[in-house]
């Protein structure tokens, strides 16, 4: 294991089972409850200080849940959580407060998170004003231009006196940005910041998070389904699977030397802007849908999308994250056959 | 191969109180039988637009200014509202509108909303319609058990595919898809991308497929048609925007060009990922001369002045851009 000065965040074991909504009408006619949504069922990974940390896998994964763990914005069922050597597993008020002052989240719809009545820097000095940040006008002042100038949001005078609508899609995600760097964070938590925004406008931001991160030494924890960016954009990344790590490692790495299934279905689904696959369907290795945490698969719990599946997968007990070695984790039994 | 479609000189024009957004201006394109045809282009610059203008629908207050649609060998655009609705929209060209998945009524099954689409355009008996439906969702990969279900009892992808079924109904010869994958994840969209391809075999249908994701085009898209600020900047052919630059392919436009450049790539590690600064022009009063004159990395004294017309490079391949005057 490193050094633990190294990691800024360590997770371990980290579930979150949520109750499964039930009608009143079942409640009177006395049904029993139908089983928990596993949506996390068991993650442990670590971030190191100043690296972007990538959490892939399709919809319903259990990313986002996992992302509202990290943020502590969900409690967490069971499992720790330690940040920059502290446990945060259970945080007081006051602490959950500083804690959340640490680590920032980037939100995926700049429309949504910003008031439309708000100027934008009044935008900016929202967070000053919610977490009660002591400072006279002059600095609170100085604190926004700061925050713009991170963003490359240049000169920050001509962007302070504008309106949200006055701005393109990628302006209004370095706002949504310069809004979380103001309070100087240690972390980043980022959603799928980029995924509906048009593609220049995607790269603007990406190209812009990466300079800030670089800029000030942050740390990300970058949550997408879309692996085609994290080659570019994340230096490891975690493969998840209803709710597990299936494979974890340097991005190049995985992209280059995937070892279990599902990370090879996700590779193979990204599209490549090259020709001569017009004509071709592609082979899909794995088909139907990913199945409801509520009804996890026994034994490897991606058997039942699996090409490769033979009934061990299935009859043997859930596979642990195996080291192979440089850091590259997997969890499939039958890695070496394949 | 036979035209089934073919725009001529196209323009339509939102008259808003701040001026006219010329949102489609000056388009022409056909479109073959059995053809995808992709449309490209950042947010803004007309995409859906040209799709509602296709379908007789510009949303208002938009408003035809010049140019034909002509559809199966008739031009569209002078009928009455009736005729649209009675032989040509659903009929012979239908819309997967963007976002569609979003908008199904959630008080109403699947089958209910299937069925009132289907019988608000053609008389027949719910027994018949059933059938119908029960044949659609087969097509599109999903069980008739899906009728009686509500929007939120099902994924992103089964809702799409429901959205895609009911389009294809009344058997149109052209299907316009505006962003069916955007909201999707990476292994649906794959999914949905080959459901498509097998739909197009089938039914020997035409698509015309919009999407700002440039790589996505290079899956499905015989052809492709690059837009900026309502014009069109390239058209060409799968090989020739995409084709190998060994071979002497590639993008023409320097704004096809620089699309391409900013499209992340999995299997390429690139140190720098590049973008266009600012954004496309406001439409109300767009640049003078070439429209993306401002943000291009190329630019002459002329492309300020002087607009430059789309015209064929090679055979087929088309580009607005003048440095194709100056030996590149
Ligand atoms: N509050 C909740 N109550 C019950 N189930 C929930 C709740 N929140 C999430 N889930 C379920 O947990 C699973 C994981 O959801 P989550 O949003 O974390 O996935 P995701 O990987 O972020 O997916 P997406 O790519 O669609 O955003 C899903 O099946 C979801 O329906
Ligand atoms: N109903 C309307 N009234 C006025 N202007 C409109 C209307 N609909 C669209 N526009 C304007 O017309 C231009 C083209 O819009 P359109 O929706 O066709 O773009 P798009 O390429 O589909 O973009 P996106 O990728 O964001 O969907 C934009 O400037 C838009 O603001
Ligand atoms: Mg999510
Ligand atoms: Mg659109």
């Amino acid at each position: 294991m490193e050094d633990h000065t190294d990691i800024i965040l360590r997770v371990e074991n980290l579930k979150k089972h949520f109750e499964p909504h039930q009608s009143i009408a079942q409640a009177i006619a006395g049904q029993k409850k139908r089983k928990l949504v596993r949506a996390v069922d068991g993650v442990s990974f670590e971030i190191r200080r100043g690296e972007i940390f990538g959490l892939i896998g399709e919809s319903g994964s259990g990313k986002t849940t996992a992302g509202k763990l990290v943020m502590k914005l969900i409690p967490q069922t069971s499992g720790r959580m330690f940040f920059d050597g502290e446990d945060v597993t259970s945080l007081g008020k006051a602490e959950l407060i500083a804690y959340r002052r640490k680590v920032q989240m980037i939100f995926q719809d700049p429309y949504a998170s910003m008031n439309p009545r708000f100027k934008i820097r009044d935008v900016l000095e929202e967070p000053l004003i919610i977490h009660k940040i002591k400072a006279s006008r002059d600095e609170r002042e100085a604190m926004i231009v700061q925050a713009l100038t991170e963003v490359k949001m240049t000169p920050p005078q001509d962007f302070m006196g504008r309106w949200p609508h006055m701005l393109s899609g990628g302006q209004r995600q370095r706002v949504s940005t310069a809004r979380t760097l103001i309070l100087n964070p240690k972390m980043l938590v980022a959603d799928e910041p980029v995924s509906m925004i048009d593609l220049s406008t995607r790269a603007e931001i990406l190209h812009m998070m990466k300079d800030v991160q670089r800029d000030l030494g942050l740390t990300y924890l970058y949550i997408t389904h879309d692996l085609s960016t994290t080659r570019y954009f994340t230096d490891r990344i975690a493969v998840m699977y209803l709710g597990r790590i299936v494979e974890m490692g340097r991005a190049d790495d995985i992209i280059d030397h995937p070892l279990h299934p599902y990370t090879r279905a996700l590779i193979d689904a990204v599209p490549e802007p090259e020709s001569g696959k017009v004509h071709v369907v592609k082979e899909l290795p794995i088909s139907g849908e990913i199945p409801s945490p509520a009804h996890i698969p026994p034994g490897c719990r991606f058997h039942t999308r699996c090409p490769y599946a033979k009934p061990e997968c299935s009859s043997l007990p859930e596979p642990e994250l195996e080291d192979v070695g440089m850091g590259h984790f997997h969890a499939c039994r039958r890695y070496k056959e394949l | 191969m036979d035209t089934i479609l073919r725009v001529e000189n196209l323009k339509m024009y939102y008259h808003t109180s701040k001026g006219a957004v010329k949102a489609i201006d000056n388009l022409n394109f056909d479109l073959k039988v059995g053809e995808t045809l992709g449309l490209v282009g950042e947010s803004g610059c007309g995409k859906t637009s040209l799709g509602t203008s296709l379908l007789r629908m510009p949303t208002p207050p938009g408003r035809y200014e010049s140019g034909r649609i002509i559809l199966d060998g008739k031009d569209i655009i002078p009928m009455s509202e009736r005729e649209i609705r009675k032989d040509i929209r659903w009929e012979k060209i239908s819309m997967v509108f963007q976002g569609a998945m979003n908008c199904l009524t959630p008080v109403y099954t699947i089958g209910r909303q299937m069925l009132e689409t289907l019988k608000e355009h053609r008389e027949m008996e719910d027994s018949y319609a059933t059938e119908l439906i029960k044949e659609y969702l087969g097509l599109v990969g999903l069980p008739a058990e899906v009728m009686g279900r509500y929007p939120h009892e099902m994924s992103g992808g089964m809702k799409q595919r429901v959205v895609i079924a009911t389009a294809l109904f009344l058997k149109p010869s052209v299907v316009i898809l505006d962003e069916p994958t955007t909201a999707l994840d990476v292994i649906v969209q794959a999914q949905i991308i080959n459901l498509l391809k097998k739909l197009k075999q089938t039914f020997n249908l035409s698509f015309i497929f919009i999407t700002h994701d440039l790589a996505l085009e290079a899956e499905i898209s015989d052809r492709l048609c690059v837009m900026y600020a309502g014009k069109i900047a390239e058209l060409g052919t799968n090989e020739q925007i995409f084709g190998p630059a060994a071979a002497g392919r590639g993008a023409n436009h320097p704004y096809t060009e620089k699309l391409l450049a900013s499209t992340p790539r999995l299997h390429r590690k690139v140190e720098k990922l590049s973008y266009i600064e600012g954004t496309p022009p406001d439409l109300i009063s767009p640049p003078n001369g070439c429209r993306f004159n401002p943000r291009c990395h190329r630019v002459m004294e002329r492309c300020r002045n002087e607009e430059p017309p789309l015209r064929e490079i090679e055979a087929g391949h088309f580009s607005s851009c003048w440095l194709n005057d100056e030996g590149r």
